[in-house]
């Protein structure tokens, strides 16, 4: 019966009434893959949303409410110890102490005060509370406060007041100045440049020319030079580090400089280090390109030299982008190559180390580890979306396939 | 600020310098290659035979020579001085033979590691490929789906320790009662649980830094095996569905065993990323509450005690657990140049 039903659907016109055509062709399975979908990517992205959201908070509001409720306004409580006698002042026969109960924090309103700790809510702002110490005190919702008594203060020790206040959602770049300025996190962004750009240039070429030589010219021990830097591929860093360490100690101790912690000692091993996957990239790209176009190369008498320079290289361009891409994230992201040749010292942190040390000294300050974390991440980030074609594809040549 | 200009200057002429020695490296040997040994007219054909055999001979080395430079000095010579190494003592001048093998194997904190490093072995690789594989599925699907690849995938370009305090946040921890800014425990407290300090509770804090993995390697995951889904001929796919196979059975009929290669080729990468994991342990806890790995354990002995043997004997035992996997890649890198 169903069945006769849809066929005759079929082959009646468009319906005019009833079930709209596009309702009728939503499946569940369809909208079950939508949704699977979406929940994965909420999943892989709300990390990511949190951080960029809280390092634009206002940082009191940051440090009390979840970066979900950012659009809401937040509420807070506080105590604050209000003028001694010394900050009186006579109007009118009367004695006045005034002042904010926020100090020069301007961006909390007060809602509600009170004298006690049981009781920080016993009245609204811009009510009027009778003082212990004598007096009435009157808090505003800007948090200025106007304590009078008719007789002068004496006491020497300001008596406290409780509020609940409320912090309207304020985004600002705050942060980020004090991130860059005070912690010294502009410092290390340049570091990080320093490290990268000649660590990510300097293997290329070389790369190049022995990918050239091991895809298309014939020499004994090809094979086995391949297979080395395959297996170089996976050889943990760990490996390398101690004889390294030792080797640029002993070099620096012969120049007579304290230690062998330097910008070009560090160029030189992620150049290295940087090579198995540089040339198994390349030279996988170069044996691709058609043997005809070499064969009527060298019948026209062009050298290797000639061939590489003047075709290989232009033609292994997309290979060659994708290398640099590859190494410049790993470079920029790198912890242990730049703690082990770079030290620990603070004007020679790059932006992962100077991360880490920030853990270290200011754990609890979200609103400084978000923006760092933002700063280190921000770089990689805009490479990534740009370039992601070239990186996709040095990826995937890389995973050795 | 001088020194920072100064600094950036050193950069700028560091890169002049090397591509500057590089092209006249290459060009100049190459030049006196073909000048020292030319080939003239002149010449008897027997001697001039000769020298096109010496020069095509020689070449090869010349464009090989400064890579293998490097590969010698940064991987191959370290690698065997740290085999060395990991037989003598903290200072690196008496030979105790395998004295530091056998000091870790009795080691709380190396069994410690390495149960971790099992763990991690186990469990990120088996996800991240899994996790990849079904949004690589999923989204090839759908009109968005490359939004979403993108999405999934951007975690590849952050850095382990970035991920790390992103995380950090997300399992941030305060005390009960207060309003918690961790989404983690906001979600506990909102199911009426008790917060909890999810990074010291131990066991579960070594799954919730694996998370942190797992979210970065899924995407790396999802890239290839999508293009490897693409791979499959359309008529395969659709001979199945003539068939009246409905999408699971699809799914692990067809499509599984079809890119099963480059399903084992995904999970040796991520399980070689996981042996070396460093950064994220480092960051997150330092080996306390029972996280400690391999790799955090011996940058301790190396650079916290100065203790080179031990830290060189880890490193080694790391090298082993590869090794396996290279000599697999090695293989089947030969294999494919036969046929090439």
């Amino acid at each position: 019966m169903a069945a006769a039903d849809t066929a005759a659907a079929r082959d009646l016109p468009r319906p005019t009434t009833g079930t709209p055509r596009w309702l009728a062709r939503v499946s569940v399975g369809r909208l079950f893959t939508h949704a699977a979908l979406l929940l994965l990517v909420l999943l892989w992205t709300f990390p990511t949303a949190g951080l960029l959201i809280s390092s634009l908070r206002d940082k009191d509001q940051l440090a009390v409410s979840g970066w979900w409720t950012a659009l809401s306004t937040s509420l807070t409580q506080g105590v604050s110890r209000i003028g001694t006698a010394a900050d009186q002042v006579e109007e009118a026969g009367r004695f006045v102490i005034r002042g904010n109960i926020f100090g020069t924090d301007t961006n909390k309103q007060v809602d509600s005060f009170g004298l006690s700790n049981a009781a920080p809510a016993a009245a609204a702002a811009g009510q009027t509370l009778p003082m212990a110490a004598g007096g009435e005190i009157t808090v505003q919702r800007d948090g200025s406060f106007e304590w009078v008594s008719d007789t002068a203060f004496t006491h020497s020790r300001g008596p406290r007041v409780f509020y609940v206040a409320s912090i309207a959602p304020r985004f600002t770049l705050d942060n980020y100045i004090e991130v860059l300025t005070a912690s010294n996190v502009g410092r290390s962004f340049i570091n990080s440049f320093t490290v990268t750009i000649p660590a990510t240039v300097i293997p290329i070429l070389m790369a190049a020319f022995a990918a050239y030589a091991l895809a298309w010219m014939r020499f004994p021990y090809r094979g086995a030079i391949v297979a080395l830097v395959v297996g170089l591929l996976v050889v943990p860093l760990q490996m390398s580090l101690i004889p390294l360490l030792s080797l640029y100690n002993n070099i620096a101790q012969a120049f007579g400089a304290a230690d062998g912690k330097a910008y070009l000692g560090i160029w030189l091993a992620h150049t290295a280090f940087g090579l198995p996957l540089a040339i198994y990239l390349l030279r996988n790209y170069m044996a691709g390109i058609p043997k005809e176009i070499m064969e009527s190369a060298r019948m026209d008498g062009a050298s290797h030299f000639k061939i590489f320079t003047s075709m290989i290289l232009p033609l292994s361009f997309p290979a060659l982008a994708a290398f640099a891409i590859f190494q410049f994230l790993w470079v920029w992201n790198d912890l242990l190559v730049a703690m082990v040749f770079l030290g620990a010292q603070d004007s020679k942190l790059v932006l992962t180390g100077k991360l880490v040390s920030l853990l270290g000294s200011r754990g609890n300050n979200w609103e400084i580890l978000t923006a760092g974390a933002f700063v280190t991440i921000v770089v990689p980030l805009i490479v990534f979306f740009s370039l992601q074609r070239y990186f996709v594809r040095g990826m995937m040549a890389g995973s050795v396939k | 600020m001088g020194d920072v200009v100064q600094q950036v200057l050193s950069a700028g002429f560091a890169i002049a310098v090397a591509v500057a020695a590089a092209g006249a490296y290459f060009w100049g040997t190459n030049w006196l290659l073909d000048k020292v040994l030319a080939s003239s007219p002149r010449m008897t054909s027997g001697e001039m035979s000769r020298r096109d055999g010496l020069r095509s001979a020689i070449r090869p080395w010349l464009f090989l020579f400064p890579s293998l430079l490097f590969l010698s000095v940064y991987l191959v010579y370290p690698v065997l001085e740290t085999f060395r190494l990991s037989l003598f003592d903290k200072t690196g001048r008496s030979f105790i033979g395998f004295s530091n093998y056998l000091w870790a194997f009795g080691d709380s904190n190396f069994q410690q590691s390495v149960l971790n490093n099992v763990l991690w072995l186990l469990i990120v690789p088996a996800l991240s490929t899994g996790f990849g594989l079904v949004i690589a599925v999923l989204a090839d699907r759908l009109w968005w789906g490359n939004i979403a690849k993108s999405l999934v995938f951007m975690p590849m370009a952050i850095s382990f320790v970035g991920a790390s305090v992103i995380w950090r946040f997300v399992y941030d921890y305060r005390g009960e009662g207060q309003e918690q800014i961790g989404v983690l425990n906001a979600l506990v407290t909102w199911f009426g649980l008790p917060p909890e300090a999810w990074i010291t509770i131990p066991f579960w804090n070594s799954v919730f830094l694996m998370v942190i993995l797992i979210w970065i390697q899924t995407g790396f995951a999802m890239v290839i095996l999508s293009a490897a889904l693409r791979g499959i001929p359309e008529e395969t796919l659709e001979a199945a569905r003539i068939d009246g196979a409905n999408g699971f059975q699809i799914f692990f009929t067809i499509m599984i065993p079809q890119i099963f290669g480059t399903i084992v080729v995904v999970w040796t990468t991520i399980t070689i990323t996981v042996l070396k994991v460093f950064d994220i342990i480092f960051t997150m806890t330092n080996g306390q509450w029972n996280t400690e790995v391999l790799a955090n354990l011996m940058f301790k002995w190396m650079f916290v005690n100065f203790d080179y043997g031990r830290g060189s004997a880890i490193a080694v035992i790391l090298m082993l657990a590869v090794t396996p996997i290279m000599i697999w890649n090695i293989r089947r890198a030969n294999a494919e140049e036969g046929t090439r």
